[in-house]
């Protein structure tokens, strides 16, 4: 079937099968592969973007369902100078990220997380992130980088 | 001042941020345009003679390339410990999840309709599903060796003598379960044979060059006709380590079908086909005197390999590292490695070293709680001292530096101690049922273990600018950044100047790569030696250029720039002015080969609330002291504390990868694999300590895995501890509410009777 989905502001149409997932849609169709897969059961949260600006994980999600929607991926979180997003420079600043598979996906959630609750505690953010896995940081310092992006002071 | 121990954010963070950064299956290279995808077919049961595979119909399904098996492959097999493994398998599948066809196809979506139709016939041969299974050596995975025993190490007869003198003796078994390392990246590869004849392989891996290596064995071709690549790898945790078997036949499909080939596994298939860790079973024997003084222990180590026994080195650096902190006259060690139908064993983040910690760390606790004592008092008595270093252990391991009853000291008085075991009583006191529980952990683990060396290279061109290979392979530990401080400390050239480049074996030929917590102490001295050549290069330059002695010139690293000893006012010459003066550049390419192991160590404090109504555990806090000698970057040095800890934690609170009594694994999906959120694990609270080792030329020890081989012992204990007034005297992990609320009521009927 023909789908189009506003991807980062730019409209992408094409012919897919109609069984294609929206995180192949968008790292195939779309070109842009930072949208990672982590799993098979919707589990890990590696593959989260915002759909209409509500976080969705993209593997459980058909690119048929987001047809005529706008997908808001981490290629799209940058200012078009190159200004990085707060919770970019947040995590970068923060130590919140190590093998960065996860990292995507996690700022995507954070941005949503901000979006619902913009003065989050410590607890609220962990909470909040419960649906996105990370192996190599033991969520400290991603929790920091949350509270950093907040624009509350982080502890040590 | 110099940059080295300032916190400094991360060079490689820029590309993931923004764009999710280049793994595998990101790889948009010309090489692999029109690329085949593949996926392997595998084997649903445990252990049984295939019969039959028909491929036919499969081969006929939409956008097939092609389908192969083992009758195909005609690749000689590889070893296995003592036993051979094939590619594929062909005539015997002995766990579920073992390679026995590759299907490629044009269309990603066309894989999975495709492996459907590929027909096998599986006759059944009973699965041996457990270590109990194993040593009963009635079903035999590989009937010609006789036994399901592949290795026996340590002490051939143990004497019970050594316990002759002691008051107190106590003997558990400790289960150290089976994990699953899942890193967030999955296992992928991508293949592609040039005009040339040559393969590229892209390969999520610690291991560029061994990985070469491999292949180039495995494949019957000269290791200059093998590219490997390491681009992005979304982490490794020891599993990650060379190539696995999936890439050699995807290198040989490549060839067959003339096409190039991209495989990335899905998360079911990376729980049941990575390796898996840990899966010992150790049961320890320690004696000693009322007051604490341990004068004999006994540590017998039986290891599941799984079916193939691909890492036999693991039960035996249990063995050599059975005796951690302590100075104990007598030792006796032991170990087995066995075969089961389940999925192979290997490395993952302590290797070995964790296993070893956690049962010694358990039974220091049951030893201090049969004498009534402070398990913290137990484990001072008998601290290896600070005069006692270099110390050579029983079991053969040469210590360098400790500082053992300090690390204890720090971690217990930066937790309050003596307050927690007040609060410990008073709620003991007031019968509240939510019990609290300390856990003590102090340990000492080997890093660069292997011995071996590793590569450096270092240029500076005529702009000033610096590029560095090294043949350490990181993937999120920040390694990249650390070396380029090092180089701007040592030659006075800022961070924006120094690029760090590796993992790709045409740059870089001959490596070793990342595990066992070696990059910093051996792939960071091979920079710190290539940096001296270069600096020795620039002086003998600098010197002809200055009209000036060599041995009068002298590097300024403040301002990185050469002059001429107590002659400051006098011309100075840039590093740029220098590297043009070379011939093309200055160059230094190295292998530093000196490094001998380092052994850091800490101590860790655990906090627990158990719920004894429901068995439900909170970890409250964790207090690490982790000392690796002193600190270039505390930034990603913490880093590595905190994802070895949360690792850690996760071992002793949740995590276990399970089968049934036929070998399906239980645990296959994320669903159902406890992978531990960020709702399980407290902030932790980390205390630094900086004891320098003489082993390597810049005084460090590895921190990759430190952290994990503290905290799972240090939870384990302290959940024992919160029910220890109720009767418990051990639990096996993960310490699920099932297995809390079950310990509390057989206790409590113990009690009652």
């Amino acid at each position: 079937m023909k789908v189009s989905i506003e991807v980062n502001g730019r409209p992408v149409a094409e012919e897919v099968p109609d069984r294609t997932l929206l995180v192949h849609f968008l790292r195939d169709t779309a070109g842009l592969t930072g949208t990672n897969i982590g799993c098979d059961t919707t589990s890990c949260g590696a593959c989260t973007v915002l759909l209409d600006g509500e976080s969705v994980k993209s593997c459980t999600v058909l690119a048929a369902q987001a047809d005529g929607h706008a997908v808001t991926t981490v290629e799209g979180l940058s200012s078009s100078d190159g200004e990085l997003h707060p919770v970019q420079r947040a995590f970068r600043e923060q130590h919140g990220l190590q093998c960065g598979f996860c990292t995507p996906g996690m700022i995507m959630a954070s941005v949503s997380l901000l979006a619902d609750n913009p003065k989050p505690s410590r607890d609220e953010v962990r909470a909040g992130l419960e649906g996105n896995l990370c192996r190599c940081t033991g969520y400290h310092n991603i929790v920091s980088a949350v509270i950093d992006a907040s624009g509350q002071e982080v502890g040590e | 001042m110099s940059i080295v121990g300032t916190r400094v954010v991360r060079q490689e963070d820029q590309n993931l941020i923004t764009a999710g950064g280049t793994y595998v299956d990101d790889l948009r290279e010309e090489a692999l345009s029109g690329a085949a995808h593949a996926v392997f077919v595998r084997s649903p049961v445990a252990h049984a003679r295939i019969e039959s595979i028909d491929v036919s119909e499969a081969k006929a399904a939409p956008g097939v390339l092609g389908v192969f098996t083992a009758a195909d492959l005609g690749l000689d097999p590889h070893d296995a410990g003592p036993v051979k493994e094939p590619w594929l398998a062909g005539e015997v599948v002995r766990y579920v999840g073992e390679p026995v066809a590759l299907v490629l196809t044009e269309e990603r979506y066309q894989l999975a309709d495709a492996a459907e139709l590929v027909d096998i016939d599986y006759d059944p041969l009973g699965a041996v599903a457990s270590i109990d299974a194993a040593l009963a050596d009635e079903t035999l995975l590989y009937p010609e060796t006789g036994s399901n025993v592949m290795q026996v190490n340590g002490t051939k007869e143990f004497d019970d003598g050594i316990f002759a003198d002691c008051d107190v003796v106590v003997t558990t078994t400790i289960v150290n379960q089976r994990v699953a390392p899942a890193p967030l990246e999955v296992r992928g590869a991508s293949c592609a044979w040039g005009e040339d004849g040559r393969l590229t392989v892209w390969l999520s891996t610690q291991n560029a060059q061994i990985a070469r290596t491999q292949l180039a064995m495995s494949l019957g071709v000269g290791e200059d006709k093998v590219r490997v690549i390491a681009p992005d790898v979304g982490g490794g945790f020891g599993a990650k380590i060379g190539a696995d078997p999936e890439a050699t036949v995807l290198g040989w499909a490549a060839k067959e079908i003339g096409r190039p080939v991209r495989w990335v596994e899905s998360r079911s298939e990376n729980l049941t086909s990575m390796t898996h860790g840990r899966a010992q079973q150790n049961t320890v024997t320690i004696g000693g005197k009322r007051d604490g003084t341990v004068l004999a222990y006994r540590l017998d180590v039986i290891q599941d390999a799984g079916a193939y026994p691909r890492t036999l080195f693991l039960p035996t650096l249990t063995e050599l590292m059975a005796v951690g902190v302590y100075r104990f006259p007598k030792v006796e060690t032991r170990s087995r490695g066995v075969v089961t139908n389940t999925t192979p064993i290997a490395a993952y983040r302590g290797a070995g070293r964790p296993e070893a910690t956690a049962a010694l760390e358990r039974a220091m606790d049951r030893f201090a709680g049969e004498l009534g004592l402070d398990p913290a008092e137990v484990r001072r008595v008998n601290f290896i001292r600070p005069e006692e270093f270099p110390y050579q252990t029983p079991t053969g391991a040469s210590y360098d530096t400790g500082e053992y009853a300090a690390a204890l000291d720090k971690a217990l008085e930066t937790a309050g101690y003596a307050e927690l075991r007040a609060e410990q009583k008073r709620r003991r006191e007031a019968g509240d049922p939510i019990e609290l529980g300390l856990g003590i952990a102090a340990y000492v683990e080997i890093t660069g273990g292997d011995s071996g060396g590793e590569s450096g290279r270092v240029d500076i061109h005529p702009d000033g600018s610096v590029v560095a290979w090294t043949g350490s392979s990181p993937h999120g530990q920040g390694l990249g950044t650390s070396l380029a401080m090092l180089l701007s400390d040592q030659l006075g050239v800022p961070l924006e100047k120094i690029t760090v480049r590796h993992g790709d074996t045409d740059e870089v030929p001959k490596a070793v790569g990342t595990f066992g917590s070696r990059s910093l102490q051996l792939g960071g001295s091979a920079i710190r030696q290539a940096a001296d050549e270069v600096i020795a290069q620039a002086r003998d330059l600098a010197a002809d250029l200055l009209e000036a002695a060599p041995d009068d010139l002298e590097l300024d690293a403040e301002r990185g720039v050469w002059q001429v000893r107590g002659a400051p006012s006098s011309s100075v010459l840039s590093w740029a002015q220098v590297a043009s003066a070379a011939e093309g550049k200055l160059s230094a390419d190295v292998w530093f080969g000196g490094g001998k192991p380092t052994f850091p160590f800490g101590a860790h404090l655990a906090v627990v609330e158990v719920d004894t109504e429901t068995g439900k555990v909170d970890l409250r806090r964790i207090v690490a002291v982790d000392d690796a000698g002193p600190i270039v970057n505390p930034l990603t040095f913490r880093g590595q504390r905190h994802g070895g800890l949360g690792q850690g934690a996760a071992q002793a609170l949740m995590e276990v990868v399970t089968y049934d009594e036929d070998g399906n694994p239980t645990t296959a999906t994320l669903a159902d694999y406890s992978f531990i959120t960020a709702v399980e694990l407290p902030d932790f609270e980390l205390v630094d300590m900086a004891t320098p080792t003489d082993r390597n030329l810049l005084g460090v020890k590895g921190i990759g895995e430190a952290a994990t081989i503290g905290s799972t012992p240090a939870v384990h204990n302290a959940v024992v501890d919160a029910l220890s007034e109720r009767g418990v005297k051990h639990l096996d992990m993960p310490t699920t509410p099932i297995r809390v609320w079950t310990a509390l009521e057989a206790a409590g009927k113990e009690n009652e009777q």
